[in-house]
């Protein structure tokens, strides 16, 4: 090969590395192993985890233990799918295509929006990129977030447009859902969106139709992040006329993965499709005339537009949208519907169960789905310490998000949830 | 690849079907009309009803419509399409990676907390940076958290007159993406010559507006910065700073660092030169390492080691912030983690010795029929030009097609911008010279075709389970789900 190039050597091409910059030594790295000995050393790592096969989980807050059927793995396990790249050539990528157009598909149909793109990185970024999406439409620089919304997105999307002059506002919550009182006295024609959690960060489910009627009689475009297990039962935000709907995908046959890989859900109404962020797949056809799917309405994007671009996202989940289309596929609407009652009795067994016992109380009354907040008479880590020394994974303390909510707990309770699980998690509180 | 269309999984719905089995309810049951408000119900669910064999089956359909890095050689310039290990896999599917809750107690994740740690130390010393958050989960994101942390540093001293970032004409379009998203201008600088940054046309341009500059070494020409040090010395003289795209790492791993180059803060593309699978687009990651100054303005939460103790750190008043829900994409860490262990120091080096091998041996073959616009040894790849198959009716994109036709992924086509009919070939380390070779006969046969035959080569593909795909009509009736018309 030397010899074809015309080189004496490979340290030859590197030579236009000036001596400066070159490095004179070995890199300062352990050794390297044989796969056995780095199978040996990464399941030693992994044991000094605690996962959620040896810890009962109730703790949820944006990271959710549903079940994941078999075919989901078996699917994105198919190296055809994990060791592609982005479909540039739709001709050779068709399988990737379609599965995104059936991704989008479905998550249309979940949240009743019009337009899907093909997945953004997690609920977080996915709020940040609705707000920029809201504020270049409507040409207006405040946005209203609830404090209702999982503080980590609260936090994401303030860092996310913390450099295109966009003011966060902050919409308090009321008796656990967005004060629609408080939040229509901030409401003006400076106001380029509203943004609230279904069902919100404390589970209670968010007058949505209220909420958007008061963003839109300002103009205002109605963001909604969803929990998707909810959309099994709930009306979905597209019933209720919003402009944009994102959310954590992660219920949908992903791992909880220490947090990541994670799935951004990303739907709007067709009105607003070219200024969506990301990829998107459109269905057309081949000269032949065959049904053919493709990447399109490419003239938002990054490699074409450089800095006039929708957003500089290109790499994004796709992996993590098939895993959601192959679990969405598995359950169908039966499923789902399944899979989301299934949750919301079991949540609503475990809370009335907790509330039933001396010292715990709901913090309110108000309709929830899978999480809710219970306020106890003793501190909510000693409570937790009690939990997990006993294999249980207890509920978030609030206290240390919200100053006003000390001994107050987030509890998650899903499908996977038994009621011999549950009724001993209550005995142990 | 199979030629039989695959229907949408919803045209196989039929009522009742189900693709798993679920549990009846075991609780006592209470009235969901009653617990939600009044039209709370969802009443209409438009998702497919299949069978686990039907969505066994229609999955396997499209995967038998899918290119990959398991079937074919895939050398797509900028994009680092190397074999992915089958241990990174199975490692990342270890119930202590996967079924790890991110808000459990610290003390319960000492493992997880661990590897990360780790592996920002490995990245350090790979980066010759001071520092790492592995918490971008892209290549644009760990751009995006660069650039966010140059923009801080400029704020923390006040200097709030640096509006402006530099990028090369050759840069990736995400550079300027980016920076515009921080709230940045662009200005363009051009190439001169020999495919590298016009160092003139830099000095005329750095000045007490400019933030920073952005660039790509090896370029996106598969060039080495030959200037790159000279080049950092004037930007931090003009007191901005240098951010390297680390796109194209995999050319210079235990060769040369951007930190020795004198670069403030880079990222890296863990699904590139760190051998984690693209997933058909994601998920990647996109870690950043920065030299010591700049280290207190990164993402947090922040891993810190207190003796043997790991824990997150919120604490760090002059940080940009979080950027991701949680902790970035962990499971893609674990791959990355896994790979490192198993190359070592040396396995790093014969990587980017191997890439470097690979991508010239190619091009000396290629270059006489396809020519290269700078004529001089590339690094781990390299753009060649079309122009002169243009004039015979077969532009670069009907050879990338033609290409699928011989059962290889195409290069990157028309990029960079700045070389007409650009035909990008990376072709990796883990390829055979059998392999590069048979790629090689592959593209000579194009090219006589080329001459023989020009207007069949710029119909192709034809081997392929659709021909050319009507992408004018895809944007001008946008089609992007099954419901409507």
């Amino acid at each position: 090969m030397l010899q074809s190039i015309g080189a004496p050597s490979v340290d030859t091409l590197f030579e236009q590395i000036p001596a400066e910059a070159r490095l004179d030594r070995n890199l300062r790295l352990p050794p390297g192993l044989a796969e056995q000995d780095v199978v040996s050393l990464l399941e030693g790592m992994a044991a000094r985890n605690k996962h959620l096969g040896e810890l009962t989980c109730f703790l949820g807050a944006g990271a959710y233990d549903h079940f994941i059927p078999s075919v989901v793995d078996a699917v994105i396990s198919r190296s055809e799918f994990f060791t592609a790249y982005t479909p540039y050539q739709p001709e050779a990528s068709q399988g990737v295509l379609q599965s995104i157009f059936e991704y989008q598909s479905m998550v249309a149909a979940l949240t009743q929006m019009e337009v899907s793109n093909a997945s953004l990185y997690d609920a977080g970024t996915a709020l940040g990129e609705a707000i920029i999406m809201a504020h270049t439409t409507t040409k207006r620089n405040t946005v209203l977030v609830s404090r209702a919304i999982h503080p980590h997105y609260m936090q994401v999307l303030s860092s996310y447009v913390s450099g295109l002059g966009i003011k966060i506002g902050k919409a308090d919550y009321a008796d656990g859902v967005t004060n629609l009182t408080a939040m229509r006295e901030h409401l003006d024609e400076s106001v380029a969106a509203v943004v609230v959690q279904y069902p919100n960060f404390f589970g209670g489910i968010e007058p949505l139709e209220a909420l958007t009627e008061a963003a839109h009689a300002v103009g205002a475009f109605m963001i909604v992040c969803v929990d998707p297990i909810a959309l099994g039962l709930l009306t979905p935000p597209g019933a209720y006329d919003v402009d944009i709907v994102v959310g954590e995908g992660q219920p949908l046959g992903i791992p909880v993965g220490f947090g990541g890989p994670f799935l951004g859900l990303f739907a709007c109404k067709q009105e607003h499709m070219w200024k969506m962020p990301g990829r998107v797949v459109g269905a057309t056809t081949d000269s032949e005339g065959r049904t053919a799917y493709t990447l399109t309405l490419q003239t938002r994007e990054q490699h074409i537009r450089r800095e006039k671009a929708t957003s500089n996202i290109c790499t994004n989940q796709a992996l993590m949208a098939l895993a959601a289309t192959v679990y969405l596929s598995a359950l169908g609407k039966d499923g789902l519907r399944h899979v989301a009652e299934l949750t919301f009795q079991k949540a609503h067994y475990a809370q009335q169960q907790i509330c039933g016992k001396a010292g715990y109380s709901a913090a309110w009354n108000v309709p929830f789905f899978k999480e809710f907040v219970i306020r106890s008479d003793k501190p909510v880590d000693q409570v937790n310490q009690r939990l997990l020394d006993n294999g249980i994974l207890g509920g978030l303390n609030l206290g240390k998000y919200y100053p006003e909510l000390e001994n107050h707990m987030l509890l998650c309770v899903t499908e996977r949830r038994t009621k011999e699980e549950i009724d001993r998690l209550v005995e142990l509180l | 690849m199979k030629q039989r269309q695959e229907p949408l999984i919803f045209d196989l719905s039929r009522e009742g079907r189900m693709g798993t089995t679920l549990p009846e309810v075991d609780v006592p049951e209470i009235s969901i009309e009653n617990a939600l408000p009044e039209g709370g119900i969802r009443k209409d669910l438009p998702l497919p009803s299949v069978s686990e064999l039907d969505v066994i089956r229609h999955f396997t359909h499209l995967s038998e419509r899918q290119i990959s890095v398991d079937s074919s050689f895939y050398p797509l310039g900028s994009c680092t399409m190397k074999y992915n290990p089958r241990v990174n896999e199975r490692i990342s599917r270890l119930p202590g990676f996967t079924s790890v809750h991110p808000l459990q107690p610290e003390e319960t994740v000492q493992g997880a907390l661990t590897l990360m740690y780790e592996l920002e130390r490995y990245l350090a010393e790979i980066a010759g940076m001071d520092a790492v958050s592995l918490q971008p989960v892209a290549g644009a994101q760990g751009e995006l958290a660069g650039m966010m942390v140059v923009r801080a540093y400029h704020q923390s001293r006040e200097d709030d007159a640096r509006t402006t970032v530099l990028v090369p004409d050759s840069s990736h379009g995400t550079n300027p993406a980016t920076a515009a998203r921080v709230g940045f201008q662009i200005a363009k600088i051009p190439s001169n010559e020999r495919g590298t940054v016009d160092i003139d046309a830099l000095k005329g341009m750095l000045g007490p507006n400019i933030a920073g500059l952005m660039l790509t070494n090896p370029n996106t020409l598969g060039l080495f910065e030959t200037d790159v040090v000279k080049i950092c010395e004037m930007v931090h003289d003009a007191g901005a700073l240098l951010y390297c795209d680390g796109a194209n790492m995999n050319a210079i791993l235990g060769k040369a660092r951007p930190g020795d180059m004198c670069f403030d803060v880079m990222h890296f593309n863990l699904h590139k030169t760190f051998s984690t699978p693209h997933g058909g687009g994601g998920p990647g990651a996109g870690p950043i390492a920065v030299k010591d100054f700049l280290k207190p303005f990164l993402p947090v939460p922040v891993i810190e080691k207190d003796g043997n103790r790991y824990w997150l750190n919120y604490d760090k008043p002059q940080s940009i912030g979080r950027l991701h829900s949680f902790y970035g994409n962990f499971l893609v860490m674990v791959k990355a983690f896994a790979y490192i262990r198993m190359l070592g120091a040396e396995g790093m080096r014969e990587v980017s010795e191997n890439a470097v091998l690979n991508a010239n041996y190619i091009m000396s073959k290629l270059k006489d029929i396809y020519p290269v616009p700078y004529d001089r040894y590339c690094m781990h790849e390299f753009v060649a030009t079309a122009k002169e198959h243009k004039k015979r009716g077969v532009k670069a994109l009907d050879i990338a097609k033609r290409l699928l036709d011989m059962g290889f992924h195409a290069p990157t086509v028309y990029f960079p911008l700045i070389v007409e009919e650009a035909l990008m070939i990376e072709p990796t380390e883990t390829e055979s010279k059998e392999t590069l070779d048979a790629f090689i006969q592959a593209m000579i046969e194009i090219d006589r075709e080329s001459r023989e035959d020009p207007d069949m080569v710029a119909h192709a593909p034809y081997n392929t389970p659709i021909t050319r795909v009507d992408e004018v009509g895809a944007a001008r009736k946008p089609k992007l789900t099954c419901f409507g018309e």
